[in-house]
């Protein structure tokens, strides 16, 4: 006979994909003041997260489920440890934990549990895993998505991105990547490449139109709450606030950047009513609050760009030459070239299409192979009336161009100069 | 933890053995920082790739062959057995080496036999 679950057993499961969302984070971070091995401590996590589907369903919800989780886990851990050949010799090292388990956590509140996150998002974005591990382990840990979410938002198989995170776990005990909020003297690189790599989450979110889109989890939304838990977790910070301004000044276009049939359109035809001018304001009080700081970071200077945008009335009136300024800015602080890019850009509409062709020019050594160099030099020929050249230069851009509705935009331009000419 | 630092550098920068005075110099205060600092377990140079033999076993027979494991542009060149506090502190010994100026310093922890 078949029948629906009862109340308890989706009330349970409900609850505990809810803890998992939510306390992830605080849970793993809690775990790993005491477990130095990161992978342990979260197989442990996720057995106390199995038993408490079959305690919840049976016995109901306890006082405080997050405590509930931690005090399991820490068991498991225990439990671990002492079936290890090597434990005699390791319990001087774990003694904090078996000290622990003695005193009940039970009545612990998440809010009593020791907030860790920091130091876990620094370990998760450590510079000695590559950039796209550490998104992926961060979206893990601190934003609780499950394996398959991440796999499905990167396109990836469920498996590879299974076995990315365990070589990844493996790598911060075995190499002794530190549990630790950084010194004064890393602090500064540390904090960027933390924000980097939640920009990084953001960014793919924000290009992420491959793929069935419906089933992928929105990126952007799990880049803000993490700009929002940074700035929680260490207040007044400026290129944080200036990370999360830059954020929802870019979120807030969201709804006029795609057209109903899901291809792109460019900034210079959205219809700007679209915007989200709520979010836009929340962006540039962010962003006067880091620039009230005077500690001038690549996230307010990029904010600042989105700023420039925001709150320009159409794309002609746009402030192109203090866009220019602050592209120059950006360069003089990463040395990035793609800055000069950007900013050649906006020359050609502070000045005209000559002045910013003249300055690819001398980007070419640098930026040849890479595919917005050129649709932009395409850009800045159509609008000279040189269309042979043009077209030649969409065609590089479509060859390099790795995004199917990228491709498709970069062709329905190509197209329309034929009709032009 | 022990760490191994291993220096990989193009030897047309620096021929051993015969480095520049002012490469030797380099060394000596990486090596007085190192010990000041109670970090440095070991820390050797090598004889060039055009010295080194290399031997397998197989079949039980010792075979050898002259020259290196890999042929590649940059060689190992030498080695410091760092012991350090984490990853972190190994990394920061790591860029005082000055062969990670021109070359790549390759970094692997020890393993710890429970």
């Amino acid at each position: 006979m078949c029948r629906a679950s009862p109340p308890a057993v989706t009330g349970a499961r409900q609850a505990i994909e809810a803890l998992a969302r939510a306390d992830t984070g605080r849970l793993l971070g809690s775990l790993l003041n005491h477990i130095r091995d990161f992978q342990m401590a979260e197989d442990c996590l996720q057995e106390a997260l199995e038993s408490a589907l079959v305690h919840w369903q049976r016995s109901g919800l306890p006082a405080s489920p997050a405590g509930w989780v931690l005090q399991t886990a820490r068991r498991k851990a225990i439990d671990r440890l002492r079936r290890a050949r090597n434990f005699e010799r390791k319990a001087a090292e774990y003694a904090v934990l078996l000290d622990l388990d003695r005193e009940s956590v039970e009545c612990d509140e998440p809010a009593a549990i020791p907030d860790e996150r920091l130091r876990l998002i620094f370990t998760c974005c450590h510079p000695a895993l590559d950039a796209k591990t550490s998104v992926a382990l961060t979206l893990r840990t601190l934003c609780g998505l499950t394996t398959r979410e991440i796999a499905r938002a990167f396109l990836d198989s469920e498996d590879a991105m299974a076995q990315r995170l365990v070589r990844a776990r493996h790598k911060i005990t075995r190499a002794g990547i530190p549990f630790e909020i950084p010194g004064p003297d890393l602090w500064s690189e540390r904090l960027n490449a933390v924000l980097t790599v939640i920009y990084l989450v953001f960014n793919e979110g924000y290009s992420a139109t491959a793929g069935p889109t419906h089933l992928r989890t929105d990126l952007c939304e799990e880049a803000l709450r993490l700009g929002s838990l940074m700035k929680v977790l260490r207040p007044a910070e400026a290129e944080i606030e200036g990370l999360l301004a830059l954020m929802l000044l870019i979120h807030a276009r969201a709804s006029a950047r795609s057209d109903p049939y899901g291809a792109m359109v460019p900034l210079d035809r959205q219809d700007r009513t679209l915007w989200d001018r709520a979010m836009i304001a929340r962006g540039l009080a962010e962003l006067d609050r880091a620039l009230s700081r005077h500690s001038p970071g690549p996230f307010q200077l990029q904010a600042a760009i989105g700023a420039v945008h925001a709150e320009a009335p159409d794309h002609a009136a746009t402030g192109w030459r203090d866009i220019a300024l602050l592209y120059d800015g950006l360069h003089a602080m990463t040395g990035n070239p793609v800055h000069l890019l950007n900013r050649a850009v906006a020359v050609s509409f502070a000045e005209g299409p000559e002045a910013a062709l003249s300055i690819l020019d001398r980007l070419e050594a640098d930026l040849g192979q890479y595919q917005p160099f050129h649709a932009a030099r395409a850009d800045l020929l159509r609008r000279m009336r040189r269309f042979d050249s043009a077209r030649a230069a969409y065609r590089r851009a479509i060859s390099l161009s790795g995004n199917g509705s990228e491709r498709d935009f970069l062709s329905g331009r190509l197209e329309a100069i034929a009709e032009d000419d | 933890m022990k760490y191994l630092a291993l220096i990989y550098t193009d030897p047309s920068i620096a021929p051993p053995p015969d480095p520049s005075r002012k490469m030797l110099a380099a060394y000596q205060a990486a090596n007085a920082v190192f010990q000041r600092d109670g970090v440095m377990l070991a820390g050797e140079a090598l004889q060039p790739t055009s010295t080194a033999t290399s031997v397998r076993v197989r079949n039980g027979e010792t075979e050898t062959i002259d020259g290196p494991f890999a042929e590649t542009k940059e060689q190992l060149g030498g080695f410091y057995m760092f012991d350090c506090a984490n990853l972190d502190d190994a990394i920061k010994y790591a860029a005082m080496i000055p062969g990670a100026a021109h070359g790549t310093v390759e970094v692997r922890p020890v393993v710890v036999f429970a």
